[in-house]
């Protein structure tokens, strides 16, 4: 069982016999009072979304997913294929299902898929994903300041914000949870 | 290896951060006050039900420096304030870090309500355009500021009323998910007049033994400090204390030795009023930056 420490972004748990994936996670304690866990919850089969708030002292079931690797087709009308390579047997992801990670996949990616009563219901990334900066600003020259950024775009089409060295045509490499920048990547 | 960028990008914040800390500084200087360092760890924190102190080789890592500074009040200190950093196990979110920065500052001599002239004449120091804007939403620091006590804030904001909230236990989920969201929005507000049952170390007040003289200040929507006219009665503490200790063994939590040298020196102290200020709260509203990892060098999860 987790309890509420536990609780975080991605937390997937059972409510009403069915997984949720937490979305966005906040703490927060009035005053001198007792905590609060303010959870924005999705269920990952219908894909509603919700809020709940949690007290300390709440425990809740794990959801137990089971994984399969797979790797990533192509995307057709049904949404984004996937392959077990093990067996050849191929799975559809809906474009809702896979949320903001649709523009972090690239071709033959291997990932997890998660899988509940035979279905797929969401995925895990690799943590880092390298992708090439479509389009950028321009580096000016003199702008040598470390923490500085700009706008980017890579080649699935994602947004970020980058260093200001980052030119067009550099391959970065992205963290898949959060979405933000690590560092260039030498080809 | 190109240098960490996440971390590049704070300077123009840790920057602001740097002159804010030196402005609090002078500020309470000017005004007379004397500045302390206390022991970070220590053998006793104030037990509170809900705030749970990190071990450190036997003793406490600090939930607050308020009793060394207490015990340097009763000593005949009549002015003080530190900015030292605290340790409150198992809080992260958006505005909340397990190891923070505290200021702290107490009067001799004085109730809450001179805490409350202190609180608006720090701000308007750090904030001489005298606005802070947020969301979108402009803040006017002109004083006086808003003073709304707890039982006026239910019956403004709250779906049930407060002796309801009490009774159900409910109290600070209606608080945080009613009142909070609506105080500060267009004047800062002074939350004041709590229950007395919900205020460990505050005294009763004079007029209405039924709340504590205790204060939260909020500027939109967040609550920046927490204060009160102390209570200087030692029979009175320990018992506070005891009903501290009761509610956390109720909730399975580890109990808390008492803070013995405290309590013996309490009765020497006078009149007094203290309070507690969030800094990377404050710096938060004064830089715009929406949650506290953008004002604070490195969370946990950074190291």
């Amino acid at each position: 069982m987790y309890s509420c420490s536990d609780l975080k972004k991605g937390l997937k748990l059972m409510i009403d016999g069915e997984p949720h994936v937490i979305t966005a996670f906040d703490f927060t304690k009035p005053g001198k009072g007792q905590a609060l866990y303010k959870c924005k919850l999705r269920n990952m089969i219908t894909g509603s979304l919700f809020d709940r708030t949690y007290r300390s002292g709440e425990t809740f079931e794990p959801a137990k997913l089971e994984d399969r690797e797979m790797q990533y087709l192509y995307q057709d009308e049904n949404g984004y294929v996937f392959m077990d390579q093990k067996n050849y047997e191929q799975i559809h992801l809906s474009e809702e299902t896979l949320g903001d990670d649709k523009y972090l996949l690239i071709d033959n990616m291997e990932v997890k898929i998660l899988m509940f009563n035979g279905q797929g219901i969401g995925i895990t990334l690799p943590n880092f994903v390298n992708l090439k900066v479509t389009q950028a600003d321009p580096w000016v020259k003199g702008d040598t300041a470390a923490g500085n950024s700009k706008p980017a775009v890579v080649e699935t089409g994602y947004g970020l914000q980058v260093p200001s060295f980052v030119e067009e045509g550099d391959l970065i490499q992205i963290d898949t949870r959060t979405g933000q920048y690590v560092t260039r990547v030498k080809e | 290896m190109e240098p960490n960028w996440a971390l590049a990008r704070k300077r123009p914040l840790l920057e602001k951060r740097a002159r804010i800390v030196q402005s609090i500084r002078a500020h309470f200087v000017r005004e007379g006050f004397l500045e302390v360092e206390t022991p970070l760890r220590i053998p006793a924190n104030a037990p509170e039900a809900h705030i749970d102190a990190v071990p450190a080789d036997g003793w406490y890592l600090q939930t607050s420096p308020e009793l060394c500074m207490k015990r340097l009040l009763a000593a005949g200190c009549p002015n003080l304030f530190q900015v030292c950093r605290v340790w409150r196990g198992g809080e992260r979110g958006v505005r909340h870090l397990p190891e923070f920065t505290m200021l702290e500052w107490y009067r001799a001599e004085a109730d809450y309500r001179s805490l409350m002239d202190d609180c608006e004449r720090l701000i308007r120091a750090l904030a001489p355009e005298g606005r802070i804007v947020r969301e979108g939403e402009t803040i006017d620091l002109t004083p006086p500021w808003e003073r709304l006590t707890v039982a006026e804030a239910f019956t403004l904001y709250a779906p049930v009323s407060l002796e309801a909230a009490m009774e159900a236990g409910r109290f600070d989920e209606v608080i945080a998910l009613h009142v909070e969201p609506r105080l500060g929005r267009t004047k800062p507000t002074f939350l004041c007049d709590y229950p007395a049952e919900l205020a460990a170390l505050a005294r009763r007040s004079p007029g209405d033994p039924t709340v504590a003289e205790r204060f939260e200040l909020y500027i939109a929507g967040v609550e920046l400090a927490n204060a009160f006219s102390e209570l200087t009665d030692p029979h009175e503490q320990r018992e506070r204390f005891a009903r501290e200790e009761a509610v956390r063994r109720a909730a399975g939590k580890a109990p808390y030795p008492s803070p013995a040298k405290f309590l013996d020196e309490l009765a020497s102290l006078c009149e007094a009023a203290g309070i507690a200020l969030g800094v990377d709260r404050l710096v938060m509203l004064l830089t715009g930056a929406e949650t506290i990892e953008e004002v604070s060098a490195f969370t946990p999860e950074d190291l």
